[in-house]
Formats: C-alpha cells, structure tokens, sequence
C-alpha cells in the first residue's frame, strides 16, 4: 500500500473529556496532508498519538506499516517530530542540541556533526551555531527544533504549527524547506493556523473540528464545497450602499450580503472578469461612490468560516482553558 | 548493538547534556557547594559548644562532618526531580520520547549527572572540614567506603526524586513538596546531635531512618567514633552500612521501574 499514514477511528479521551470522536484519515507517501481545525479541535493530540507520545483509547494508526501503539519503538526510529511548542535544550548550543538527537538517533558522532552542520547552514544558523540555545530568538529556537526533527532523515515528518511564531521571510524559506523535503520522498503531516499555508504546501486537507472530521479534500475541492465567486464592493457612504444593491442585483446569482458599518457589499456572480467589468459600467455615472472593488474566490478561511462557524484564529476560551 | 549497550550510549549521551548544563550555570555549582559550606561554618561555631552528650573524645568537627555530607547528598538529590520537571515543562521530555532512543537512558543521565554534582559538593565540604578541624583517622579504603555509602544512598534518593519530579511535573512544587520530606527525614536523626537526646518516640524513628544509618556508617568508616562510644541500641545502627545498602537496593528496587513507567506515561501537558 503506497499509504505512509493510516488512522482509523481514533479516540482520545482525557478523563471525561472526549477530544478525539473517531478520526479517518490517510496520507500517501511521499506527500503532504494539511490538518486543519480551530483552537482545541484535536489537531496536536492527532500528532502526539501518530508520534508515540500518547495511547489512543480507541481505533488504530500505522505509520509506514507499524503500529504506533504495538510497534512504538519502530515507529520512532522512521519519524520525525517537531511539536507545537519549541523543545530545544536551552543551556546547548544549537550545534550541541542537534549533534545530541543526531546521537540518539544512533547516527554515530561522525554523521550526527556532519548532518548537523548541514541543516545548521540549511535553517541560518550557522553564525549563532556555537551559542547557547537560550540566547536565540523565538523564530530561530523555532528553526532549530524543526532541524532537530530532520536529522535522521526521517521517513514522516510531522509538522505541528511548524511556522507559528516565524517572520515572513524565515516562513518563506520553510516552506521552500518543506516542499524540498516532500521532492525527496518525505511524507509530511502538517498542522497549520496559516491557511495560505496550507494551499500553499498541502496536496489534501484533513478539516477537524470538536474532535470530528468535518471536511477533506484539495484545497480546490473544499473551496468549491464553500461556493463560487463573489464581488466584493466597499462604497463611501451608507446611501450609496443601498443605490449599488439596486444596481447591481442583476448580477448576483444569490442574495447580496451588505455590511453598513462597513459598507461593504458581497455579491455572490458568475462570470469573472467580464462580470466585474459590466458592474462598473453599471455604476458608471450612478454617483455612488466606489472606494474599493474586487472580485473574489474563496479562500480557506472562508472554507473555515463556512465549516466551522468561526474563523481558525478565533480561539474558544473554553476549550484554551483546558489546555492549560 | 544489544538493548543493553544502546541504554548505556544514551546514557552517556544524556549524561553529558545534563552536565554541559553546569559548565554554562557556574552559579549551580556555587550555590551548590556555598550552602554546606556554611553549614559547617554555622554548625561547627555557632552550636558547636551547645550540643551536649557527645562520646567522650569526640570534637564536634568531628561528630558533625559526616551529618552534614549525609545532609547535603540527601538535598542535593531534590535537584533532580526540580530538573526532570523542568525538561517536562519544556518539552524535551516529549522530543526525547519521541526518539528511538532507550527508554530509561533520560533518567540514568540525569542521575548519574546529579551523582556527580554531589561528588563535588562532598568533596568541597571535606576540604572545608578540614580547615575547620575535622580529620578522618581512618584507612585510605575505609574513608574511600565511607564517601561510596554516602553516594550510594544518594543515588537511589536521586531515583525516588525523579519519580516525584514526574508526577508534581512543577520545579517549584517539587523543591517545596520534597523539603517537606526531607527535613524531618535529615533532623530526626543522629546528623547533628547524638541519638541519646531524643525523646524516645522520635529515637525509635531516628534510629531506624536511613538517614541516621548513613551518618553512623560514614563516621565510622572515617574514623570519627571512638572506641569509646556506646554500643547502639538498634541493629541498623550496629551494622549501618549494610542497613544502608539495603535501604539503597530497596528504593532503587521499587522505584526505578515506577519512574522509568511513569516516564513512558507522562506527557508534557
Ligand atoms: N493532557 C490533556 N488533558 C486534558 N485535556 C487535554 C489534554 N490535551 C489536550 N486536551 C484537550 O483536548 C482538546 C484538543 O486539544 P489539542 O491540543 O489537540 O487541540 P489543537 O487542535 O491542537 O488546538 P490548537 O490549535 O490550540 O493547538 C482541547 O480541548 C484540549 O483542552
Ligand atoms: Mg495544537
């Protein structure tokens, strides 16, 4: 089977507190999987389970054919992890830390100093390479974690929120990083806020929310699950807002959304760029006045609003509580 | 390579991490070594000349010392619960769990580094008892057995700390949640006053606390009892090393496999 991840009907359970319902999910060698889903859906506690660190309660995941519960050991030594939260020994330099997990790999001395000169050079470390680890920035702390996970080369590579917390720049070459990685043959599992990120680098996408599976797909499928294209207009005055709903109604293929504090109208079309141009010849000479106009496909955050009913950085106080 | 000798290079990887920690912390090792120094000071002028019943011959620097070793080795231990939580809290336990690395080799490192912290806080006390007049009078492998006892027992208290690191999961908590432990457990004991003190509830206890076996088998073996002191009642305190020892074999007994399960249990949130 060219399936490098298999997860059936995965349950987690912290005492009462169910936060996996029966996860499904695959990921062929060799490519990426986005996971997705809002604060406190299960994105991490799907990651700790496929990397050994948790016991599922219920259900089962393989990893290149090994179960991570019975065969735990060997699960360990084809994956790589880099966590949600930085896990780098402060008090070693970041040449040390690397040369250290290349050890316990069990790389020998030789290949973990030459593997960690690479990704040091690889992730701009190289100048800060003889620095204690707790002199480093949170963006760089962020990049030598994620090197630590690549060490041994591993097989799969889970990615939990990998460039929360980099500027634009270093996120930039992570994900050149990553589709590096995904050429050579590496099976990615990503968990991502970013879901630009997620176009950008994920050939499916797994959605969870409360612990469910809600959605999946390529970004293109779920995009379609959320609806066509839409005009978008913000005009200067509230009258004006009015006026352009009259005007432009014959377009729309379903109800206009208008926004008054805004004064922004959303107009489901069809038709592209001859649509936008035959709205402003509508509006030509009408004098409502146009501060703004765009014609928009949806992204994934409207997939996420759609799905979801709030947005992937809108945090439930509820839920963030319990992870504390 | 066999089971055995992968748990032994994880070792020693993970040994190295932890003392690579107080090369770049100088004031670990300051404050580590400063706190019994002190001690001896303090004890050795302050209350040297009000504590009464000591064996006939025997000077306070003398009686003292080997309390004040069994004390600090006995606290030095805590260190490694404060920092096994530590690494929990900062999810290096997580990435070690997640290696294919041996599965006791994170908690052999840390208590073996921590043994050697406290071989150097020995050390720096005896140089400070000698100055202050302590000596040991005893042959070269007697007092070489005496400082082994100490750092043995250290060991396996270094065992029971890591699981107690494991469970309270906080470094403050588990300074605090130890002390209470440990201070009852190095006071009630022949450490800096003779038994013979006691009332004879808390003797019962003294004489039977480890701790009180230790301090025994140490001033023996450093030569610091004369012939002349009273047989002890006890058996542990006639026969203290091997008391001891046995104390040392129990607690490593039970109390390495129970960390090393809670280790594999225990997730950083
Ligand atoms: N050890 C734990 N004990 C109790 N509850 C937990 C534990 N770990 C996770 N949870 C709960 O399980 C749910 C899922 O958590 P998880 O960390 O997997 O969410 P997430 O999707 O990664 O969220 P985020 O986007 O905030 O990282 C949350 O409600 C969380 O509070
Ligand atoms: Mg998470």
């Amino acid at each position: 089977m060219s399936d490098a991840v298999v997860v059936e009907g995965l349950v987690k359970k912290f005492g009462d507190f169910t936060a996996l319902r029966g996860v499904d999910l695959t990921v062929a060698r060799g490519t990426v999987l986005g996971l997705l889903g809002p604060n406190g859906a299960g994105k991490t506690t799907v990651v700790r389970i496929l990397s050994t660190l948790l016991r599922p309660d219920g259900g089962r995941a393989e990893i290149t054919g090994l179960d991570v519960v019975t065969q735990a050991d060997q699960v360990r030594s084809v994956i790589g992890l880099t966590g949600q939260y930085a896990a780098v020994d402060e008090y070693l330099t970041g040449e040390e830390n690397l040369e250290m997990v290349g050890r316990l790999y069990r790389l020998g001395k030789k290949e973990s100093r030459a593997r960690a000169g690479q990704l040091l050079e690889r992730f701009d470390l190289t100048d800060a390479a003889r620095r204690p680890a707790k002199t480093y920035s949170g963006g760089m702390r962020r990049r030598l974690d994620i090197a630590a996970s690549l060490i041994a080369r591993p097989q799969v590579l889970f990615l939990d929120e990998p460039t929360t917390g980099l500027d634009p720049r270093s996120r930039l070459g992570m994900w050149e990083f990553i589709a590096d990685l995904v050429s050579d043959g590496t099976t990615i599992l990503l968990t991502t806020q970013y879901l630009e990120e997620a176009d950008r680098l994920a050939d499916r996408m797994v959605v969870i929310d409360r612990g469910s599976v809600i959605a999946r797909g390529t970004a293109d499928e779920l995009k379609a699950q959320v609806g066509g294209e839409r005009l978008e207009l913000t005009v200067g005055s509230v009258e004006g807002l009015g006026r352009a709903v009259e005007l432009l109604r014959p377009l729309a293929v379903d109800d206009p959304q208008r926004d008054e504090q805004t004064r922004r109208l959303t107009l489901p079309v069809k038709g592209g760029a001859a649509t936008l141009a035959e709205a402003l010849r509508l509006l030509e000479g009408s004098g409502v006045e146009l501060l703004d106009v765009g014609l928009r496909r949806p992204d994934l955050d409207d997939v996420f609003l759609t799905l979801t009913g709030h947005s992937a950085d809108d945090a439930d106080p509820a839920t963030e509580e319990q992870a504390r | 390579m066999s089971a055995l000798s992968h748990t032994l290079s994880d070792s020693v990887v993970i040994t190295r991490r932890n003392l690579i920690k107080v090369k770049r912390v100088p004031d670990l090792i300051v404050f580590a070594t400063l706190s019994p120094i002190m001690f001896v000071l303090l004890f050795r002028y302050v209350f040297g000349g009000a504590i009464a019943g000591l064996p006939d011959g025997v000077s306070y620097a003398e009686f003292l010392l080997p309390g004040i070793f069994a004390q600090t080795v006995v606290f030095g231990s805590t260190t490694t619960g404060a920092s096994i939580a530590e690494d929990l809290q900062k999810g290096l336990v997580d990435r070690f769990r997640s290696l294919p690395m041996s599965r006791s080799a994170v908690l052999i490192g840390r208590t073996v580094a921590d043994l050697g912290l406290n071989a150097i806080s020995i050390l720096v006390m005896a140089l400070t008892g000698l100055v202050v007049g302590w000596r040991i009078t005893s042959s070269p492998l007697e007092a070489a057995a005496g400082f082994l006892v100490l750092l043995v027992f250290a060991f396996a208290v270094s065992w029971m700390m890591a699981l107690v690191g494991l469970l309270v999961r906080t470094p403050e908590v588990v300074n605090n949640a130890s002390f209470i432990v440990i201070f009852p457990l190095t006071f009630v004991a022949n450490t800096f006053v003779p038994l013979e003190t006691f009332p004879s509830v808390l003797r019962t206890f003294a004489e039977w606390n480890p701790v009180s076996s230790v301090v025994q088998a140490a001033r023996e073996l450093f030569g610091n009892q004369p012939a002349s002191a009273p047989v002890p009642d006890a058996w542990s305190l006639q026969h203290p090393a091997l008391y001891t020892l046995i104390w040392a074999a129990v607690i490593l007994a039970v109390f390495v496999p129970l960390a090393v399960r809670a280790y594999l249990r225990t997730a950083t949130r």
